[in-house]
This record gives structure tokens, sequence and C-alpha cells, in this order.
């Protein structure tokens, strides 16, 4: 497994992907350019957080046209792995990889504190080593991260099970009060159909390491490269064809 | 070719909620002016661009703005040309 991260004008969470995957979990990783639309072969595009593009316009809205997003579509439409956050999650919106958008914050504040997720579906490549219902926590930075989309596109999102975070108390329980942003159905992150697009405004790359408050996050990351996958949860969640399929190509 | 002055107003779509709307519209109350029922905030975008006719141009703010200006999942558009 190979990692690309792409860096836009803007992006400042491209170096803390980086170093978690590099130094973390020690899986290959390098930098992919915005205006260069060459991606390298990797086996997985991350979106970083940040302020691409200033947020200018509306958050991703321009990073959306770079040269290397026309590959990253194409790439998602193949069924590569793609993983967006914060700023990531808003530019795989507005490209019209992921359904919905996301909205200033309800209270029109920038949120920066610690939250609880509770992994709703732990059968995607980027949540395999977790168990169902397992409750994570990780730092939110964002000024818009309220979740929105037509009440059918929540409907079908809560059907097929592509919701994959939600905000939750400490107990497991998504109330009012653990909603940061206003979203939609306490929804933190979300996949596509096809399962190989993630969007989440929490920030695991910031949580992989007890020193910076919390070592959830790295759950994210070893489920992705495949570490310590079977032994962790009570039951052994059944890789996608997608990961079957790639792992062949690998 | 000709002149063209355009503008797009990109605005939130009927039910929903505007939070920044609603902000202004407590600080103007605040103020003391009386009376404001509903405060909704939006953009707009004033353009000078050459093209074929004043027709080609609205065409293109058109075309411009379902792609870029405005987020079709929660906002509208609404396109003006003078020559």
């Amino acid at each position: 497994m190979r990692i690309g991260v792409v860096t836009f004008p803007g992006s400042n969470c491209d170096y803390d992907a980086y170093a978690a995957f590099r130094h973390v979990v020690s899986c290959p990783v390098e930098f992919l350019w915005h205006a260069d639309p060459d991606l390298h072969n990797v086996d997985c595009v991350v979106l970083p957080g940040g302020f691409s593009f200033g947020d200018y316009l509306r958050a991703g809205a321009i990073a959306r046209f770079s040269p290397v997003m026309q590959s990253v579509i194409k790439f998602a439409s193949d069924g590569g792995l793609v993983w967006g956050i914060c700023n990531g999650f808003q530019v795989l919106t507005e490209a019209g990889l992921l359904p919905g958008t996301l909205r200033r914050n309800a209270h029109m504040r920038f949120a920066c504190r610690q939250v609880h997720l509770r992994v709703e579906n732990n059968r995607t490549p980027f949540t395999r080593g977790c168990r169902p219902g397992q409750i994570l926590m990780m730092p939110i930075a964002h000024g818009e991260g309220n979740y929105y989309a037509a009440p059918e596109v929540l409907d079908e999102l809560e059907h097929n099970g592509q919701v994959v975070f939600r905000y939750v108390n400490a107990q497991g329980e998504p109330d009012v009060r653990s909603n940061p942003n206003g979203s939609r159905h306490n929804i933190a992150g979300i996949t596509n159909g096809q399962g190989n697009v993630l969007g989440m405004m929490p920030h695991p790359e910031r949580a992989v390491e007890s020193i910076l408050g919390s070592a959830d996050g790295l759950a994210l990351f070893q489920s992705l490269i495949g570490v310590g996958v079977q032994a962790v949860g009570t039951e052994a969640p059944s890789a996608s064809p997608l990961i079957e399929k790639r792992r062949a190509r690998v | 070719m000709v002149m063209v002055t355009g503008k797009v107003t990109v605005r939130l779509k009927e039910g929903v909620l505007d939070p920044q709307g609603q902000t202004i519209q407590r600080a103007l109350q605040q103020m003391g002016y009386a009376g404001i029922d509903q405060v909704r905030a939006g953009k707009t975008f004033e353009f000078k661009l050459q093209a074929d006719s004043p027709g080609a141009a609205k065409a293109q703010l058109k075309e411009m703005s379902e792609k870029l200006l405005a987020n079709p999942v929660i906002e509208t558009f609404h396109v003006e040309v003078v020559e």
C-alpha cells in the first residue's frame, strides 16, 4: 500500500497526515502537488485538512477544479481509495464524489475540541479494524463542518450504511450536545455508495500518539494499511471485494 | 464582440436554514432596528466580459454559475446582463 497526500495552496494538515503514515504506521507515503495531475500510481489518495485556496467562494470549491482533482475523480470512479479529512471532505462534496455539503457551523463559531465518534460501519477499508459501535476520540477544527443533505439523501445514506462516523457523547449516544456543528443526524463522516471514498470532518491524523491527547485515530490508519485488522474487534470484518481486488493488484 | 456587464446573485434555497442571516438579524435588532422579520445572506458577483452577444454572455454566466459560483445542494442563482 502506497499513499499520496495532496498539497493544495492552503493545506495545513498535509504534513500531519504524511507523518502519521510514515513515522507512526511505517507506510510508504509521498506528497502529490495540486497542479500536477500525476497520481504517481499510489493506492490511496489523501486530501488533507486546511484552507485550500483560502476557502474562497466556498470551502473546497476552487480546489475541486485543480489538475490533481481531475485525476482523483477518475481514480475514485475506477474504485481507487480516496480519504478526505476536514477540508478534504469539503473538496470531495464539491467534486461530487460524496453527496451533500458542509455548511457553516450552526452556531457560527470555529469549533476546535476533542469529540467522540461512534463507528457506524466497520465494513469499509478505512474502519475494518474497528469494532461496530466503537467509540473513538479525536479533535475537530473547522468553521464549516455542518453536514447537510436533502432528507431523501440522508435516508439513502442511512439505509446504505454510508454513515461511517457519528458525533456522540462519551457514553456513545448521539445527542444534541455532542453535535459540535449542527450536522444532520450527527453525521461526522460518510462514504460514497461503493465505499471507496471516505470524507470526515474530525482529524484522525492528529490523534495517532497518546502524547497528542489520543491515539484513537490510529485505528483508521491501521485499517487502511491492513495492520492488526484481524487481531482487533470481536468479529473479524469481512474485507470488501474492493479491498480484495486492490490487494490482488499489489 | 460586445463588452457586457453581468451580475450573478447567489442565494440560499427556500427552506435552507441561514445561521449567518439570523446572526445579522439579531445584531440589527440589538442596534435598535425594529420590524425585521427575516434576513437572508447571499453573494453577488459582478463581471465585465467580452462575448458575441448579451445572450451569449448570459448563457456563459449561467454555465459558470452552475459549475462554480453556486452549490446546487443549497443555493440558487440569478443572472442579469447589461450591454
